[in-house]
């Protein structure tokens, strides 16, 4: 695909995007642009444009396959780990684009940090799961370290728990630990961004609740993007929601809009569990 | 019904023929472990004595005499196999398991590092004798390590890479995300959660090439001495007892089967020692 095609998809598709009208006082933090995406030859994301506001949580729903992973993982450029995979387009980070090819990929996924489906906990003690992130950038006396783990843990609402077994190996801890710590350790390096991919699903709801519920005291200092299969999870938990389907982006908008009045009969179908 | 109440009994007939049928094969494969150990004992116990560990060997025909120079040669060149060929294999292993994965040159070495994990290692010790003792003008202790590092790399190559790649890539991604350096993410994270099996691996390398006899033959040679230098002849246990075992002399004969013995409890010991180190170290 050549650039005049881009643009002239991007144009198209964006309308979508403006369709909705830019809310008062919100500032884009990310804003996608007309990004294709491709796997080798798959086509895994067609024109996709959205913007992504500051300090809100924005989640993306669609059934599996539809791209929503793969939107996702453009934000830090994840996708750089491996052969063949390849993005086209503008993804804008603050007016910056972080596809070309001078972004310094270090520096930008310490403004945007990612968790994971399963929780990933280092082989290290939980001190130093929190530490780890912070020692790449700031070289920082004990003290200071140390409480900056401590924020970190208290953010992510696993201080309390913790707090008397810091020298414990992370991975004793349970499944909805083990992802509070993996939060708290993307949010100790203080980055703008926190992207989720599916951050609730390999949990029980009980430790699901208590993620949802800090993903939203966690909108206030960072802006979040979250994948979800669960779409009771992305009515309860976003302001803004992206409806995802074959790697395109067939619906954008306030949540309540989506959920409540679809514009696209697809959207309309996917909620309604007609397909996905 | 009837049917199938036979079904049921027949399975219950060959559940149970096969249960004895693994029962005794385990069984056939202990029986020879212990053989050895028992002979081992019987023989080589008498031999073992505060001599053995602080004696030179005697000269032909007189009594008594140890193998003090010879159990310090073993620890001496497995010592330094190991410090030459445990980082090289680790590294390797770790450029197949990280960098190298489907690369051409990746393809490459692991086709040559199997080759070299089954390769005969008196061809090891010839290989050594031609590009370390001639040039040297001597046999050393230096050449009876290089043989021995040569076996080891490959060893320690393939299980360092086999055991790197049972770390889930979800951890890499997950330190990669956070915006580490690929290095630092191989080092502090996957090195970390391999450590148990990497330190099986790399005992079970050292203890492997701590019984090799034939690359020594070729390249540590042997002597009644104390040596001087790793740079002349050094004795190992295990060259010692390949003399002594065919040697016309009892004391000779009896000492081989204390090294035999001596040799093999410290396989043995070095491997319970893995087993609880590796049991420690929790992840």
């Amino acid at each position: 695909m050549n650039a005049e095609n881009i643009a002239a998809a991007s144009m198209a598709e964006s309308a979508a995007a403006r369709a909705v009208s830019p809310p008062n006082g919100l500032l884009v933090r990310i804003d996608v642009k007309g990004l294709n995406f491709y796997y080798g030859a798959q086509h895994a994301l067609k024109n996709v444009s959205l913007p992504v506001y500051a300090n809100e949580v924005t989640s993306i729903i669609g059934p599996s396959g539809c791209g929503k992973t793969t939107l996702l993982r453009t934000f830090n450029r994840m996708f750089d780990l491996y052969r063949g995979h390849r993005a086209e387009g503008e993804v804008l980070l603050d007016g910056i684009n972080i596809l070309s090819p001078d972004m310094d990929v270090t520096s930008l996924r310490a403004r945007v940090g990612m968790v994971f489906q399963k929780p990933t906990p280092f082989p290290m003690s939980i001190y130093d799961n929190i530490a780890f992130g912070i020692r790449l950038y700031e070289k920082l006396p004990k003290s200071v370290l140390r409480e900056r783990v401590e924020i970190a843990l208290r953010r992510a609402a696993l201080w309390e728990e913790v707090k008397d077994k810091l020298n414990h190996s992370g991975m004793s801890l349970s499944g909805g630990q083990q992802q509070r710590l993996c939060i708290a350790r993307a949010i100790a390096v203080e980055p703008e961004v926190v992207l989720m991919d599916e951050p609730a699903s390999a949990l029980d709801p009980i430790a699901t609740a208590r993620i949802e519920e800090l993903v939203d005291q966690l909108k206030e200092r960072y802006t979040i993007v979250i994948v979800t299969h669960n779409m009771q999870q992305a009515a309860r938990v976003s302001g803004y929601t992206a409806f995802m389907y074959m790697g395109e982006l067939v619906e954008f908008g306030e949540t309540e809009q989506i959920f409540t009045k679809p514009r696209e009969p697809r959207t309309r179908d996917y909620l309604t569990g007609r397909f996905g | 019904m009837a049917r199938s109440k036979w079904l049921y009994i027949r399975r219950r007939i060959y559940n149970a023929l096969m249960y004895v049928a693994a029962f005794l094969s385990a069984l056939f494969g202990l029986v020879w472990l212990f053989w050895i150990l028992a002979v081992l004992l019987r023989k080589g116990v008498p031999a073992i004595n505060w001599d053995f560990f602080t004696k030179l060997p005697a000269p032909p025909g007189t009594p008594g005499g140890g193998l003090a120079n010879a159990i310090l040669g073993t620890l001496m060149i497995t010592a330094l196999a190991t410090a030459i060929g445990v980082p090289a294999g680790v590294m390797a292993g770790t450029y197949l398991a990280e960098f190298g994965r489907k690369s051409a040159l990746a393809k490459a070495v692991r086709f040559v590092a199997d080759l070299l994990v089954s390769a005969p290692s008196i061809v090891v010790g010839v290989f050594v004798y031609s590009i370390v003792v001639m040039p040297m003008h001597g046999f050393s202790g230096l050449a009876g390590a290089i043989a021995l590092a040569i076996i080891m790399v490959p060893v320690v190559v393939r299980t360092t890479e086999e055991i790197l790649l049972l770390v889930p890539d979800s951890l890499r991604e997950a330190a990669l995300a956070l915006g580490a350096p690929y290095w630092r993410v191989v080092v502090q994270v996957c090195y970390r959660r391999a450590l148990a099996g990497m330190t099986t691996g790399i005992l079970l390398a050292v203890a492997r090439v701590s019984g090799e006899t034939a690359p020594l033959l070729f390249t540590a040679l042997n002597s009644p001495f104390w040596s001087p230098s790793i740079t002349k002849p050094v004795a190992t246990l295990n060259v010692t007892l390949f003399n002594y075992a065919m040697s016309p002399y009892d004391d000779w004969r009896s000492l081989a089967w204390g090294a035999a013995l001596l040799i093999t409890m410290g396989v043995l010991v070095a491997t319970i020692l893995a087993r609880m180190v590796v049991g420690r170290i929790r992840i």
